[in-house]
């Protein structure tokens, strides 16, 4: 708690400093390459023969996804508060990469705690956080995924709390967390705001974000909150699909719960045990979510669906084949949602779904599942 | 006055500092550890803490996170920790504090789990990751039943914190010893004893120190200026240790025995000023 209450102290103060969020700013600009694109994706709109979907390229982001948003701002703060040595948890490996990129560029000590389950199927991403100077502790206990990495840098962090710096990265864990993670990922929402109403003049019907803990969908969904037209749209993790109960949808199929510091959706079992989740995509593979999104859902502002493992990959192939763009796992969950949407809506419809990363970290699982299925067999003779 | 306030005022009346060990309910069943309590309670233990297994233990490190998969793994649930510790409680009057995560409290619904948890017999709840700025709902109805709830300082608490955990604070303040999670250690920091004198001068309650104590040496030491040592991680590795109910009750109880005898070599010397 004590170390809780010294960060949102800090926090406020350098939300409230101009110099903060100049440095904040040219960061982003200058070394993350933003503002990333709003893609118009002409070739898959003409397909589906419905909305006109736009596609944020936080993929063309520098790491490959939106977490270097956040990386940044909770290095300039672990700097501001003096903490020369930063950890972070990962599942997919791109927070861990993000993470360990800019304590590389800003001269600190890197620790990053990552399942073993996902040090297997993401070992590029692996490689990537040593080459970058950081030291990764692979978690044998629990599922050995996102949610077991999360409690082996909460153990870590209080352990040496004086001297470290926890960058969490999603909008998950005690506060203030969510919020100084939403807070940097809303650049997203803004620079897509902007973009849409000089592309097409007006605001979009729809948003599209795949939820794991939920930065990228809270970083794209907050600055239109107060927009009541646009509609919302968080998709989580269908899996093997809801009913085999191996997916890691919290907010369809959870209940309300306490977990690493924040009350909401959670997948556990009748007597509060948390659930292993299961998602191909290891970024989603988290028993809990956001609060805040937890909130926003019972507000009825944002609607959740999933998208299986499946069909996830399905919607990975049809984008690289019509849009010649790679889109991360994660983010292709945010895509099957967009292809379901976009045939039922009238072709004057905007869409804006939020390609979160790239899905070069993913090509060995993808190559797997369509070994795997019959599908490859189709593609082959195609 | 509660069975814990009773015991605390017991032993201080004699200059005796409390030995609070720990075990997690059901490691490696719950048979086990109800012959378990009977074995500490008759080696001298003066309170019990009893842990309720969770899934994700992340103030635990792995001496306890293994307790709470072997109890997992072998079906424990609160339901059933509450009637071992009913049966327990026929013919033992030790106090009995219940350790846990929030989340099993919390779905079990706080009305039903304060009654049941007093009915069943314990004293005290301390529930690890609820700071007590948050704990009102569950204060709320362990309140209304007469259970103490216990709250944790750290090396990290400042004044303000320390005071809002002493008034917030029922039976006795469990002061970290270290920054960190529970599991044996070697040595400890100089100034825990200035610590622990820094709390002791702005409560009443009793402060007991734990995490990380594991020798009979360290338990004494601590013993000359806390009100109570709570041992868990190492009694915990000497049940895992040993093989079966019988060996496991008997190494458990001879543990906590020697650990005993060490703390009442050591008179209490007059630690901090206590307001009183």
């Amino acid at each position: 708690m004590p170390a809780l209450i010294e960060l949102e102290k800090a926090y406020v103060e350098a939300r409230r400093d101009p110099s903060f969020r100049r440095e904040f700013h040219r960061h982003l600009r200058e070394y993350a390459g933003r503002q990333t694109p709003l893609y118009f994706a002409e070739s898959l709109t003409a397909r589906l023969r419905g909305a006109r979907i736009y596609l944020k390229r936080e993929d063309l982001c520098h790491t490959g996804a939106h977490k270097i948003n956040n990386t940044i701002g909770q290095a300039l703060l672990a700097l501001k508060m003096g903490k020369r040595r930063v950890i972070a948890e990962t599942g997919a490996g791109q927070h861990g990469v993000a993470t360990a990129t800019v304590a590389a560029k800003f001269g600190m000590e890197c620790e990053i705690f990552m399942g073993k389950e996902d040090v297997e199927r993401q070992s590029l991403n692996v490689f990537r956080m040593k080459l970058l100077g950081a030291k990764v502790r692979v978690v044998e206990s629990g599922s050995q995924t996102l949610k077991d990495a999360m409690n082996e840098a909460l153990r870590d962090w209080v352990t040496y709390v004086r001297h470290t710096y926890y960058l969490i990265g999603s909008v998950a864990g005690p506060h203030p967390y969510p919020m100084i993670v939403r807070d940097f990922q809303s650049v997203i929402g803004q620079e897509a705001r902007r973009q849409i109403l000089a592309r097409e003049g007006r605001l979009p019907d729809y948003l599209i974000a795949c939820v794991g803990g939920g930065s990228n969908s809270m970083g794209l969904f907050y600055p239109f909150l107060g927009d009541r037209k646009v509609k919302m749209v968080g998709v989580e993790a269908g899996g093997l699909g809801l009913k085999s109960g191996r997916h890691a949808a919290s907010i369809l199929a959870g209940k309300v719960g306490v977990l690493h510091g924040s009350k909401s959706y959670l997948l556990q079992d009748r007597l509060g045990q948390i659930r292993h989740t299961h998602s191909i995509a290891a970024g989603l593979d988290y028993p809990g979510v956001g609060p805040e999104l937890s909130y926003l859902r019972d507000q009825g502002r944002i609607r959740f669906a999933s998208a299986t493992d499946r069909e996830a990959v399905e919607a990975l192939k049809r984008l690289a084949e019509v849009e010649g763009i790679i889109s991360a796992l994660e983010s292709a969950h945010a895509l099957a949602e967009a292809m379901r949407l976009a045939p039922r809506l009238a072709k004057n419809r905007l869409i804006i779904v939020n390609l979160s990363g790239r899905g070069d970290k993913d090509m060995n699982v993808v190559a797997e599942y369509l070994k795997a299925s019959d599908e490859w067999q189709i593609v082959n003779s195609e | 006055m509660s069975r814990i306030d009773e015991k605390f005022s017991f032993l201080g009346g004699r200059g005796e500092t409390a030995l609070i060990p720990f075990v997690t309910a059901g490691d490696p069943d719950l048979g086990a550890t109800l012959r378990i309590l009977g074995a500490l309670q008759r080696s001298g233990a003066d309170l019990i803490e009893l842990g309720v297994p969770f899934s994700d233990p992340m103030a635990d490190g792995p001496t306890i996170q293994r307790a709470s998969e072997r109890a997992l793994r072998s079906g424990t649930t609160l339901p059933q920790i509450l009637e071992m510790v009913r049966q327990f409680r026929r013919d033992s009057d030790i106090p009995l504090i219940l350790f846990g995560y929030y989340n099993p409290f919390f779905r079990y619904g706080l009305k039903r789990f304060a009654r049941e948890v007093e009915a069943a017999g314990i004293d005290g709840i301390l529930c690890v990751d609820l700071p007590p700025e948050e704990s009102g709902e569950l204060k709320r109805w362990t309140d209304a039943h007469g259970l103490d709830t216990i709250f944790l300082l750290a090396p990290t608490s400042d004044a303000q914190r320390i005071r809002l955990v002493t008034e917030q604070g029922q039976g006795f303040v469990y002061y970290v010893s270290v920054t960190g999670v529970t599991g044996a250690r070697k040595r400890f920091e100089d100034h825990l004893r200035a610590q622990v004198d820094r709390v002791r001068r702005v409560t009443r309650l009793p402060v007991g120190v734990g995490f990380g104590v594991s020798t009979p040496e360290q338990a004494a030491w601590i013993a000359s200026f806390a009100d109570a040592v709570v041992v868990g991680s190492a009694l915990v590795q000497v049940i895992e240790k040993a093989p079966g109910w019988r060996k496991k009750a008997e190494g458990a109880g001879a543990f906590v025995a020697r650990l005993k005898r060490a703390m009442k070599r050591v008179s209490k010397k007059a630690g901090g000023e206590r307001l009183e």
